[in-house]
């Protein structure tokens, strides 16, 4: 059988000296009305040959990002991944292990994720970051339960330029709490209304939440609403799905937030059709005991030598565990190892380096698109790598289905978010488009003229 | 040993560790294309580091770490068994790591048949209706579970108030029942380890909005009243939710929704053998009866004709717990791993999992107290009781272990036995393996009596000796600040 090694003969020798007859003896505990009856209800074993070449026709039935030039974004990042960080992520001393329970074997994933949460640190310009959450809404949602915790109060304002899914999954959490969210609108800029933010402060308000670069991929003034949300007495959380941003842009922390948490995929996780991702969560240290999620800590042995350990793990589900406002238990250590060394390899230079690749590219890119007849750029804020698209005279799935008749992927139809803008397009361009296909999807955007 | 540096503490001012793609584009100045005031000009103290350095560095770090693929981990309710080779080939297939979330479903109906058909077989395996296959992990899925639950029960004119839990559960059961709003009300076990359906009884009432089970539960014991706790929580309205954690012990044998679950989560980097990557990710579906799936998140995969469509118009759905569509990477593993093993596969999955612990059990009850002598099935629990009078705790066994190559059990839970080792072996190890560790089991035991200061002081083999926790969490130092901190 695969994967188990015992064969008839061991197992027939360990139920002789668990003093039992059969297998069956062992279950004998399931009341027999319990019992399933016949065979489950599924196909019948592949073999390894088998199973791959079943594997790669569904797989084959995708298109992909190494096939096809694609502008895709909006919280999902094409990047390049050095060979390197594969190479080291599958070593399966990483990938096999369990949550480091145990540190004296473990020391392996805990500095990393030591590490780790220092990069973090570093990048949004915060005192503490955790070792990781879900993924990127997760992490916005559990921040706004934070805020909570930290103030008490129960209004959050959640402006309509954070990431629609984002928002969903903030209203999913936050409902059960009894946490009510404002949504405030964007302007003609594609930045979030100031005056509306302020409009919706009060003293119940727990936390301004913003999203730069926001869905729209404009950059929004941190310093203003960190500004207006502490003369509230409220708190700033930041949220951030772009990363490769922070090589070129100013950090949240500079800028006065309270919290910084966002989507760590784009360094050293691929696209996998959504997921794994990677939370990243980062706060000021006065707030740590709030956090939700696992904390890796430096300590020493008893011999004096340095070493890494979980640590003030008694704030959530461990202790009082039925006054727990957190459920959070694993992190994705795997995909923060994988940002890791992508992190390290990219380094102080090459960070800063991609960063301003992406927005040289972007902006060739739209300069070229917005000279393009039938289409404008209905935002004029500074944008990092995505930007929107209004298409006059067709429909922006005409545009793409073009577009792909050209075996390119185009953008993502903001229709299907928002319904004022049902004649956009989200274009993103990272390192991974040339110029050559940067062209060619201008000359396939101008071909329907 | 060899110590590591960190990596802030390596390397020198403008090494680069990759090449990028170069500028085809006109090379623009930053102060061109962003105001001043949004400008970084620098991440002071980030990593400088050669290609070589960080292999390394990273290398180092990997030798340092226990994985299924270094040994036997029989980390109780952990379920650490193999994870199959082929399976990390096939998911990296760039048809599956490298698709878009939002490209067209035309360009991804692979991916979408792939999803739908997950869902059929762990609907198959567990007796639901249908399965949401977005939770991230095993407790953002109780979590999801329970929201379910409630908006259920909040359509049907009232959320109720409390969620009972049995002292034997997870961990995270009363923090996913407080996060949904619900106040946790705490059940007993009867004497046999297992649930009384009248502790049950006298706790249910109207405001009881459901009962959440481990089956089998976290001492490796089948919960053989589950129809009639079932039947109780149902007669009063409640619902019953299913902990899937230790669904391997049962899988082909015995199905959560034909005894009475209403909603149930899978861990599928347990039972499913998805690697838990030092600590996630994982994937953590949620099957449910068909009254509860009017309010799944969104998006669900339909077939329409030959096609698979996600579907976002679910009216009365709770919304998302997450982006996208979920841990997708580990969904194709636990695809696969189905597929490779099939129906007869599953089941032998189970009873040679059970047979294993059972061996274990067998094997050390004249040396390890076992508070529930009787047959268990995927997981066994011994304390330290015998031990206790030497002066060795549960604690100091499991730092000794590693001297004899194997990682630790599971400690100090469940927490109804005090000084617990829970002890998984899996299907997946051999007979020899677990002589071998039998073996050393024993020579613990026996060294407790003889040498209890060796087992105290363990381990003696590893990189570094016991770590002081209390220092760590009395002093947080959670980063790296500058290079004097990394030389105190």
């Amino acid at each position: 059988m695969q994967y188990i090694p015992n064969t008839e003969a061991d197992c027939r020798a360990m139920l002789d000296a668990i003093g039992v007859r059969s297998s069956e003896e062992l279950f004998a505990d399931i009341p027999s009305k319990l019992k399933l009856k016949r065979g489950l209800n599924l196909a019948p074993p592949l073999s390894e040959t088998g199973l791959r070449r079943h594997m790669k026709e569904l797989a084959g039935r995708n298109a992909d990002v190494e096939q096809y030039p694609s502008f895709l974004g909006a919280g999902a990042y094409n990047h390049f991944i050095p060979a390197a960080v594969s190479h080291l992520v599958f070593r399966s001393e990483f990938y096999t292990a369990y949550t480091p329970y145990q540190p004296e074997l473990s020391q392996g994933t805990l500095q990393a994720i030591y590490e780790y949460q220092t990069l973090i640190c570093q990048l949004t310009g915060m005192e503490v970051a955790n070792a990781s959450m879900y993924d990127g809404s997760s992490a916005l949602a559990e921040a706004a339960l934070m805020a909570h915790r930290i103030n008490g109060r129960r209004e959050v304002v959640l402006p309509m330029a954070v990431h629609p899914e984002y928002r969903t999954v903030c209203r999913t959490y936050a409902s059960k709490l009894g946490l009510h969210l404002h949504e405030v609108p964007y302007t003609d800029e594609g930045t979030t209304d100031l005056k509306q933010v302020k409009g919706a402060l009060s003293d119940r308000t727990s936390a301004v939440v913003v999203q730069s670069p926001n869905f729209f991929g404009v950059l929004e003034s941190l310093d203003e609403l960190a500004e207006a949300a502490h003369s509230a007495g409220a708190l700033l959380i930041v949220v951030v799905a772009e990363p490769v941003s922070f090589g070129i842009v100013r950090s949240p922390g500079e800028c006065g937030a309270d919290i910084v948490v966002g989507e760590g995929q784009a360094f050293g996780n691929h696209l996998n059709f959504g997921g794994p991702y990677l939370g990243f969560f980062a706060s000021k240290q006065a707030y740590v005991r709030s956090m939700p999620g696992r904390l890796v800590g430096r300590t020493e042995d008893k011999s004096g030598r340095p070493g890494y350990v979980l640590t003030l793990s008694t704030r959530e589900q461990h202790i009082r565990r039925e006054k727990a406002t957190s459920n959070i238990c694993t992190n994705e250590g795997l995909c923060a190892l994988a940002a890791t060394v992508h992190l390290s390899l990219l380094g102080r230079a090459g960070l800063r380096e991609l960063a301003l690749l992406n927005l040289r590219k972007t902006a060739y890119a739209k300069g070229a698109i917005s000279a393009l007849r039938g289409y404008e750029l209905p935002f004029a804020g500074h944008t990092f790598n995505e930007f929107v698209v209004r298409v006059k005279r067709r429909a922006p799935a005409q545009v793409n289905r073009a577009l792909f008749a050209k075996g390119i992927i185009g953008g993502v139809e903001l229709g299907r978010f928002y319904p004022e803008l049902s004649d956009c397009l989200l274009l993103c361009v990272t390192e991974q488009n040339s110029r050559e296909e940067i062209d060619a999807l201008c000359k396939a955007m101008g071909g329907g003229r | 040993m060899m110590h590591e540096p960190l990596l802030f503490d390596q390397g020198s001012r403008g090494r680069v560790g990759c090449t990028l793609p170069e500028c085809d584009v006109p090379e623009l100045k930053p102060e061109r294309l962003l105001p001043k005031k949004l400008l970084r000009h620098d991440i002071p103290g980030f990593p400088e580091l050669s290609e070589v350095e960080v292999v390394r560095h990273f290398t180092r770090l990997s030798q340092w770490n226990y994985g299924v693929d270094t040994g036997f981990y029989p980390l109780g309710s952990c379920t650490m068994k193999y994870n199959p080779k082929i399976n990390e080939e096939v998911w990296r297939l760039p048809g599956f790591s490298h698709a878009h979330p939002y490209q067209p479903e035309s360009l991804a109906q692979g991916a979408l048949e792939l999803m739908y058909e997950l869902e059929q077989f762990l609907a198959e395996v567990s007796g639901m209706d249908r399965v949401s296959l977005q939770p991230a992990a095993g407790a953002q899925g109780e979590m999801l579970g329970m929201m379910l639950i409630r908006a259920y029960l909040e359509s049907k004119g009232n959320p109720r108030k409390r969620v009972l839990v049995p002292d034997s559960s997870h961990g995270t059961n009363p923090a996913s029942s407080a996060i949904c709003g619900y106040e946790v009300l705490q059940i007993k076990s009867g004497p046999n380890g297992r649930l009384d359906p009248k502790a049950v009884a006298d706790a249910m009432n109207e405001d009881v909005a459901a009962i959440m089970i481990t089956n089998p539960n976290t001492l490796g014991l089948f919960e053989d009243q589950i129809a009639e706790v079932a039947k109780i929580v149902h007669a009063k309205g409640g619902q019953v939710y299913c902990d899937g954690a230790n669904l391997n012990a049962i899988i082909g044998i015995s199905r959560p929704g034909d005894m009475g679950v209403d909603a149930l989560h899978f861990n599928l980097h347990k039972t499913f053998a998805v690697p838990h990557g030092g600590g996630g990710p994982g994937a953590g579906p949620v099957g449910l009866k068909a009254h509860l799936a009017p309010f799944m998140p969104i998006p669900v995969v339909e077939k329409k004709g030959k096609r698979f469509v996600l579907n976002d118009d679910l009216p009365l759905s709770v919304g998302r717990v997450r982006t996208f569509y979920g841990n997708f990477a580990a969904l194709v593993r636990a695809y696969a791993y189905i597929r490779s093993l099939g129906p007869s596969g599953l089941r032998r999955v189970a009873e040679v999992a059970v047979i294993n612990a059972n061996y274990i059990m067998s094997q050390l009850k004249d040396y390890y107290h076992l508070p529930y002598d009787k047959h268990c099935k995927h997981e066994c629990v011994f304390s330290d009781a015998r031990q206790l009078p030497y002066g060795v705790q549960t604690l100091d066994i499991a730092k000794r272990l590693m001297d004899y190559g194997f990682h630790p059990p599971t400690i100090y839970f469940p927490l109804i036995v005090k000084g617990a080792m829970m002890i998984e072996p899996t299907e997946t190890e051999s007979k020899e393996t677990l002589d071998q560790f039998i073996a050393a089991m024993k020579q613990i035991a026996e060294e407790a009596e003889r040498d209890p200061e060796l087992v105290r002081s363990a381990p003696h083999k590893t990189k570094v000796s016991r770590l002081d926790e209390a220092k760590a969490a009395r002093q947080p130092n959670l980063r790296w600040k500058g290079k004097e901190s990394a030389t105190e």
